[in-house]
């Protein structure tokens, strides 16, 4: 049987696999090229960049949970300045389209950053993160009021042509609003769901365990929430969604192309087993072989209700 | 920098409560440099998921050694392995310590299984110094015959006074500096994080330089996900720096110390 065909479409952006790394667990690219072949993802989503340099929250930023890890970095960052002249010469080096996560502390900012990138030919799409729950403005607050939410795709759609993706944020009570929104400001796609607002507290000092009080959880612990969120998604609109949330093996990625997720992303895991990426796109295309479908297109939204 | 399964060759009780892990592995073993270290993935640590960082205890062309005490649950499922079992390491890790200058005495200061850390060094430094090992107890002052053997001054200090000068390894190393006149001593240290910065503080009193080992919870071990952070003083403030990636090795004047 022929290889299937594993390449999918985001807007304007070709995927040549439909497997991508989460913003912020892959750093800017640099960080993995030793361990990870770069040109065999579908995609490099790389960590948020702000119009300008921002230094993050205080420690401790991260701490180990039950089948994840909670996190609150805070988006530090080189801002789009630091981004173009540091990162983009570098990632111009490996054939992988490269997706900039973009955030800001106000609407504007969201524009801003965008205007400040957007004449960089190695940035073939943007993810607006309109869910980090680390960050006082932006982020969250602006990713679970509706209109917030509109208004800064809007934005983004006005300033480029380049395919863009919201990130929602998965502590809303209806999904499908969102993504029926973001569909009609103007999104070509949907990335879901960003880590869940968390918290632990260390029962000796009675402090929570990260500086920031509280953060987002990820890994395998919040994955059957990340279907659940994908699957509700995609009953609402036909945008593609790129589902994340705990994928460590092909077989949790089979899942969420099934719950409906066109494309995925691979975050904490990389953490943890850098490989990972690698061995969801051949655990995939082993998954297609045996179910003797020839493309991944055939797997989305194939829950069977019975 | 590689990803490699390695196999347990040995796994030996030590001394007290410490072991070593004996792994083969050609790919992380030749490239080694002193005071950097490997992210290891312990198996049987079920729903813990993230890796451990250790120090590289030994190192040649087909293995590495780490020496270490079981003190958490990774450590504790670490205990577990025996000769066969695979791991999977992320390594070498680290910038490691530098070079000493040529006119500098070298000076290793280490606290309970820190100097660990220090052995590659201790081997690697052409003028052997001397050697300050504190523990709170005998039992926590390791490989002094090894050091010895390579030609250092090994003085402990112990907390309980079993070996050595009783109280900590300042109290040893004060006096030393105090007759120190010859030659200006170059610090090489790794231990507990009070340690590091009482001589630190020494080191930039007195002028000298001490590079530091810095010890912080990780997650990635290789510079993305920004867990391990320090404040690295800059000229007009600090920055983060990365302890993985841009360290675990500061010099004395490099770190900004939160109250």
């Amino acid at each position: 049987m022929n290889k299937p065909n594993l390449a999918v479409q985001i807007g304007s952006m070709t995927m040549q696999n439909p497997v991508t790394v989460a913003s912020g667990t892959f750093g800017y690219g640099p960080e993995y090229a030793e361990l990870v072949d770069l040109n065999r993802l579908g995609a490099i989503t790389v960590k948020g960049i702000a119009p300008d340099i921002h230094l993050g929250n205080p420690t401790p930023r991260t701490y180990e949970t039950r089948g994840g890890m909670l996190n609150a970095i805070g988006l530090p960052g080189p801002g789009a300045q630091g981004f173009i002249d540091t990162y983009v010469p570098f990632l111009a080096d490996y054939t992988t389209p490269v997706i900039v996560n973009i955030w800001g502390k106000t609407i504007e900012e969201y524009g801003n950053v965008v205007e400040q990138l957007d004449n960089e030919t190695g940035i073939h799409a943007y993810e607006i993160n309109l869910s980090c729950p680390n960050i006082k403005e932006g982020g969250s607050a602006f990713g679970t009021d509706l209109s917030i939410f509109s208004h800064v795709i809007e934005l983004v759609r006005e300033k480029t042509k380049k395919p863009i993706i919201p990130k929602l944020a998965p502590n809303v009570s209806d999904i499908g609003a969102f993504a029926q929104a973001a569909e009609k400001a103007g999104a070509d796609a949907l990335a879901i769901m960003n880590s869940f607002p968390a918290m632990g507290i260390d029962i000796k000092t009675r402090k929570p365990v990260l500086a920031n009080g509280s953060g987002g959880l990820s890994g395998p612990a919040i994955k059957p929430i990340a279907i659940k969120l994908v699957h509700d998604a995609a009953q609402k609109t036909n945008l593609p969604i790129i589902g994340m949330g705990g994928i460590f093996e092909p077989e949790d990625a089979v899942e969420f192309f099934i719950a409906g997720a066109s494309a995925v992303a691979v975050g904490t895991a990389n953490f943890i087993d850098p490989s990972t990426a690698i061995r969801v796109i051949n655990g995939i295309e082993t998954y297609l072989i045996d179910q003797g479908l020839n493309d991944i297109k055939q797997l989305v939204g194939t829950v069977n209700y019975g | 920098m590689i990803q490699d399964k390695a196999t347990v060759l040995k796994h030996e009780n030590f001394q007290g409560d410490y072991r070593i892990l004996h792994l083969a592995t050609t790919g992380i073993g030749p490239h080694v440099q002193p005071g950097q270290f490997v992210h290891l993935q312990v198996p049987q640590l079920g729903d813990r998921i993230l890796r451990r960082p250790f120090s590289i205890y030994k190192a040649d062309s087909e293995s590495i050694s780490l020496l270490y005490k079981p003190v958490g649950r990774g450590t504790a499922s670490m205990a577990t392995l025996h000769k066969k079992s695979q791991v999977d390491l992320i390594g070498p890790l680290g910038n490691g310590y530098p070079e000493a200058a040529n006119d500098t005495l070298p000076v290793l200061v280490a606290g309970g299984y820190g100097n660990a850390a220090l052995y590659l060094k201790a081997r690697s430094l052409k003028r052997k110094g001397v050697a300050f090992f504190g523990g709170r107890t005998a039992e926590d002052i390791l490989c002094v015959e090894e050091f010895e053997a390579l030609g250092w001054d090994v003085r402990p200090t112990t907390n309980d006074g079993s070996l050595g000068i009783k109280g900590l390894v300042t109290d040893a190393f004060d006096p030393w500096l105090l007759e120190q006149n010859e030659r200006k001593p170059e610090l090489f240290v790794c231990g507990p994080t009070p340690m590091l910065r009482a001589m630190g503080d020494r080191a930039i009193e007195n002028n000298f330089k001490a590079w530091l080992s810095l010890d912080e919870n990780m997650a990635c071990g290789v510079g993305a996900c920004l867990t391990c952070v320090i404040k690295q003083k800059t000229e007009t403030g600090w920055q983060w720096a990365r302890c993985c990636k841009d360290g675990p090795i500061f010099e004395s004047r490099e770190v900004l110390w939160d109250e």
